[in-house]
């Protein structure tokens, strides 16, 4: 194995271990902080995948940002009265159904993938040679300028949505 | 190529990293190690500034922490948003600075509404 391939399996196995603590813990605030291990490691598979920018975006907005929202929406909740309760583990066939499913679905998209495909327009070189954030921005401005205001309108439904939600407590 | 990059410039944040939960993980094994075990009630009591702890430990937080994390999550993807921009800003010219106030004053938006919501307010 080279090395990339060698920090390529850790990171994938400990992403496999990681979600399957987050959903197992029985306390949530357990859950939600091996969460943020989680996060971490994604952003190192990021980095792997010479997408610096977006390896630092996903620990500033994931691990520093989601992550606290994760938090107050546990807190919000009555960890006590959850607690007591069994988790969906009754349902546990159910689940297995739906994954099972879902693997179906993927394996005939299995052979669509290649793990090294020839690179298109943005190649590493390339990248790395204009700069990464520089690249992001180029495109990210001109090429996809009607997803990225469609973002704002998101990201402004968001708030009105936060705010609708507890206008009625704050009042 | 894309298989082999290896991120070399970063070996120092993985180093530091690694070596964080080194120390972490040691200086906890080191003490379980070497430290007694003569537990009882009152060392086994959660510390409240020497008082007797008080009620319980969890409640349910006040919605207004979840409308704090929100609007923060928000302003946080625009301010994410706002980097390539001012990196590219030069190559993007009036065009790029026309969008971007487009995003800033559709987010201002939902701002103002959350101000005059009196979401932005603590008590």
């Amino acid at each position: 194995m080279t090395l990339p391939q060698i920090f390529f399996a850790y990171f994938a196995v400990a992403l496999t271990g990681l979600s399957l603590l987050v959903v197992t813990r029985r306390n949530p605030v357990h859950g939600v902080m091996w969460m943020l291990i989680l996060f971490i490691h994604v952003a190192g598979l990021y980095l792997f995948l010479n997408a610096e920018f977006l390896a630092a975006i996903q620990i500033i907005v994931y691990a520093g940002a989601i992550l606290v929202l994760y938090l107050f929406v546990v807190m919000l909740l009555n960890l006590k009265k959850i607690e007591k309760e069994r988790k969906f583990q009754h349902i546990w066939i159910v689940g297995l159904l739906v994954s099972v499913a879902f693997l179906t679905l993927l394996i005939p998209l299995l052979g669509k993938f290649s793990v090294y495909p020839p690179p298109g327009e943005y190649s590493v070189e390339r990248i790395n040679s204009e700069g990464q954030i520089m690249t992001v921005g180029r495109v990210l401005y001109t090429k996809f300028l009607l997803p990225f205001e469609i973002a704002s309108l998101i990201l402004l439904v968001s708030i009105i949505g936060a705010v609708v939600l507890s206008k009625r407590k704050l009042n | 190529m894309s298989g082999n990059y290896i991120p070399s410039h970063y070996l120092p944040v993985i180093s530091i990293l690694a070596f964080s939960v080194l120390v972490g993980l040691g200086a906890l094994i080191a003490g379980l190690l070497v430290r007694p075990r003569r537990p009882y009630e009152q060392k086994l009591a959660p510390y409240e500034s020497g008082n007797l702890p008080v009620g319980e430990p969890r409640y349910r937080f006040s919605v207004k922490f979840y409308i704090v994390a929100m609007l923060f999550v928000v302003f946080d993807v625009e301010a994410v948003f706002l980097y390539p921009w001012a990196v590219a800003y030069d190559r993007l010219g009036l065009f790029g600075f026309v969008e971007m106030m487009i995003f800033i004053v559709i987010l201002l938006v939902g701002y103002v509404y959350a101000w005059k919501k009196g979401a932005l307010t603590w008590e």
